[in-house]
């Protein structure tokens, strides 16, 4: 090397000094971002629920409401609505056993793998839909309860998720994994509260136009 | 089969345990292209294996296998450069060699009951023994605590030889870099029930890991293969090693923004994300114009006498200086922006850049260094190419660019029907999947595949003879 450095631009210690410098600062940025953030994303309370606060991630008892995803005018996008009190497996779910039910169906869903074939927010395989609105799937309604037999779509929910392969909607079909009725009520309740979180409008036209589309992608009558 | 590849020329500490590492992740590598196969078979034929190994077990031990031979190809380099730089034997070596069999131990534990147990019943028990059911992040809660445990020793191994020794501008890096990259892995060894607060720390690995630290292994790896095989100036290399770590983790850093548009996070992480990984293909740009840079200069000076020591190595270095901008640097940016992201996110073009980057940023440098340890193990003064190092490089990169191109269409379909058209859902997401040009996407990404598959064949042959040969021609 030269004896002397003529510039900067070709001086180690320059882009050494930089580098650390750049690093430091975006690290800083993004430590200052995420106590931002948790403070967001962490699960709201009943409280929250009762007095009509909406929260990114709300409490588990909200599988004790009527949810919703629609478009808000204010944001551009849909969001989840959280309505009127409903009944989940038949009955209002204490915030103890909530939690409890939420905490099981979250690790039933490790436990399983189902990110190893479905999305959950986007995020896993792509070999099965994706989980984010599952509860407010179209096919849980009239389809699948038909199906199944079940007058509820938690039930219709539950049913399938403990016998997939007897109830086969394509040539690929979820495999049995030996999910307990217990299980299955957990993960209904896990998907449950996983509609209720505010995901900026992912996935967007939720569902739309099935029918449309089938009938030939034309609105003419 | 493996061991065929004599260690008895290696002069030092550093490459005899790299060359234990490289063996390893070799035959983790075959594992994961197996797995890759059955997965891409269930997709074209849906019974295919259909309760007995469903999709979700291959796709998991495919992905998982992947992380862990580039890991294990990522360690080996690292011990294998390790006593040259520095100008020492490894410290406390015989540590290290224990824990690489008490690493390789757990792992094929893990695998096997990956394999036979796959799932458990919804308990902290399964997430502990079993699975722990996190996309890259499967291996048990005991896995991970041993792979701590082991990567601390090989931490330990790589600072205590660089305090004793040479301290180059590579060695710098590579040992700051190496902690951010060890310590990373902590933030996804937790439980929650809030799902969120899961992919937020989820990601923190994953992305941090691939765009951010082992981008950075890529540039020293890159730096350390240009001097070994083409006699590439040091000052420069290092010099450019300093402003791509500034790059690198100048947008790297910041750019985890772009999976934080759908996860529940707050919007400003729109702007953020868009903003600094829209920047992340500058260092790839700036890290192709090196290599080639640096590769064209000396074929030119030297005219019909090309000093280059590893010919097959080189190659490899070189697909990566394309396959790195390629893979990361073009598809990432294609879906990088929220706007484009709300489509694609979560869909066959995702799995398109997957492949390519993962490929054309890792797969394709971490071989360039088996040969480097190859040539090493046999101490030969120049690797030329064989047949077969020109059959596996040329038929491996082209079975990765058709399956990238066919997912790419899969996705773009999908993308169309099921997303824009039909905006996602059960239905929406069969109807896509059934069109028939995606159907034949899914075909051709099955075919390609089994062209990698064969070059891959011929990638260890190579490994196995090319030394031998290269001896005996030399003698
Ligand atoms: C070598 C470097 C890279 C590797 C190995 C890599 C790999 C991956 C993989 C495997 C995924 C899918 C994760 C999953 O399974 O959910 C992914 C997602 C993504 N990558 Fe990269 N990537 C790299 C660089 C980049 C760069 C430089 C950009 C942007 C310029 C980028 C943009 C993205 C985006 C936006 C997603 C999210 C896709 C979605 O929403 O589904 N990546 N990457
Ligand atoms: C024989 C060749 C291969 C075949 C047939 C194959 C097949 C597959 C299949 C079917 C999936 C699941 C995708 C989905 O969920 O829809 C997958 C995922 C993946 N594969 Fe491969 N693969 C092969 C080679 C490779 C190679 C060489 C790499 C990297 C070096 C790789 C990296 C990945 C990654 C990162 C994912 C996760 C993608 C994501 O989540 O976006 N694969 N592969
Ligand atoms: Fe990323």
């Amino acid at each position: 090397m030269a004896k002397e450095n003529l510039s900067v631009w070709t001086s180690i210690s320059f882009w050494r000094r930089s580098a650390a410098w750049v690093t430091g600062f975006a690290t800083i940025l993004l430590i200052w971002l995420t106590f931002d953030t948790m403070g967001q994303i962490s699960m709201g309370t009943d409280a929250d629920l009762q007095k009509g606060i909406t929260k990114r991630v709300p409490a588990p008892t909200v599988i004790n409401y009527h949810i919703d995803y629609k478009m808000s005018e204010k944001r551009g996008h849909e969001v989840p609505v959280i309505g009127k009190k409903e009944p989940f497996f038949g009955k209002e779910w204490s915030v103890k056993d909530a939690a409890a039910l939420l905490h099981l169906g979250k690790l039933t869903s490790q436990s399983k793998n189902c990110m190893d074939c479905h999305t959950l927010l986007g995020n896993g395989a792509y070999y099965a839909p994706d989980l984010t609105k599952a509860w407010l799937d179209p096919m849980w309604g009239a389809t699948m309860q038909g199906m199944t037999g079940k007058s509820t779509r938690e039930e219709a929910m539950a049913e399938f998720l403990q016998h997939p392969e007897k109830y086969p909607t394509h040539a690929r079909m979820m495999p049995n994994l030996k999910i307990t009725p217990k299980e299955a009520q957990g993960l209904v309740a896990f998907l449950k509260h996983l509609s209720s979180i505010d995901t900026n409008g992912f996935p967007r036209g939720f569902s739309k136009t099935v029918d449309q589309f089938k009938a030939g992608g034309t609105n003419a009558h | 089969m493996l061991i065929n590849i004599k260690s008895n020329s290696l002069t030092n500490t550093g490459q005899r345990i790299g060359l234990m590492y490289f063996r390893v992740a070799i035959i983790l590598f075959a594992a994961q292209l197996l797995m890759g196969l059955i997965a891409a078979t269930q997709f074209v034929y849906p019974s295919f294996l259909y309760g007995i190994f469903d999709f979700s077990v291959a796709r998991m031990v495919h992905i998982n296998a992947l992380v862990v031979w580039m890991l294990y190809a990522m360690i080996g380099a690292t011990y294998y450069m390790l006593t040259d730089e520095t100008g020492e034997e490894v410290v406390m070596a015989g540590l290290g060699k224990l824990a690489f069999w008490v690493l390789t131990l757990a792992i094929t534990v893990v695998v096997l009951v990956f394999i036979f147990v796959q799932i458990g019943p919804g308990t902290e028990k399964s997430i502990w023994l079993i699975n722990e059911g996190r996309e890259y992040l499967e291996a048990p809660r005991w896995a991970d605590i041993g792979i701590v445990v082991v990567v601390l020793i090989f931490y330990a191994n790589v600072f205590f030889t660089f305090l004793k020794g040479r301290k180059t501008g590579i060695m710098q890096v590579m040992v700051a870099n190496l902690l951010a990259l060890a310590g990373l892995y902590l933030a996804g060894m937790f439980f929650t029930d809030n799902i969120s607060m899961d992919q937020y720390w989820w990601w923190w690995v994953i992305h941090l890991w691939v765009e951010a630290t082992w981008e950075v292994f890529v540039g020293t790896l890159a730096a350390y293969a240009l001097i070994k095989f083409i006699g590439a100036k040091r000052e420069i290399v290092e010099m450019w090693l300093w402003i791509e770590v500034l790059m690198l983790f100048g947008s790297g850093i910041l750019g985890l923004g772009h999976h934080y548009f759908w996860i529940g996070t707050p919007e400003y992480w729109w702007e953020i994300g868009a903003l600094f990984s829209a920047l992340e293909p500058v260092p790839l740009v700036a890290m192709f114009v090196h290599v080639l840079y640096d590769w064209g200069k000396e074929q030119g000076i030297n005219g019909d006498k090309p000093t280059i020591t590893n010919g097959p190595g080189m190659a490899w270095i070189v697909t990566n200086a394309f396959g790195n901008f390629l893979g990361a640097g073009i598809w990432g940016f294609f879906h990088t922006l929220p706007q484009v992201n709300i489509y694609t996110h979560g869909t066959q073009f995702t799995s398109a850049h997957g492949h390519l980057a993962f490929f054309g940023a890792y797969a394709t440098i971490l071989i360039g260094m088996m040969y480097m340890g190859v040539q090493g193990a046999y101490g030969v003064k120049r690797l030329k190419a064989t047949f077969n190092s020109k059959m596996a490089i040329t038929l491996i990169t082209f079975g990765l660019l058709g399956m990238t191109v066919a997912l790419t269409i899969a996705g773009y379909e999908q993308v169309l029907v099921e997303r824009a058209e039909l905006g996602g859902g059960w239905q929406a997401f069969f109807t896509a999947q059934n069109l028939p040009w995606y159907v034949q996407a899914q075909l051709w990404r099955l075919i390609m595949g089994l062209v990698t598959f064969v070059g891959f064949i011929y990638l260890v042959l190579d490994l196995l003879t090319i030394g031998k040969k290269a001896k005996a021609a030399e003698a």
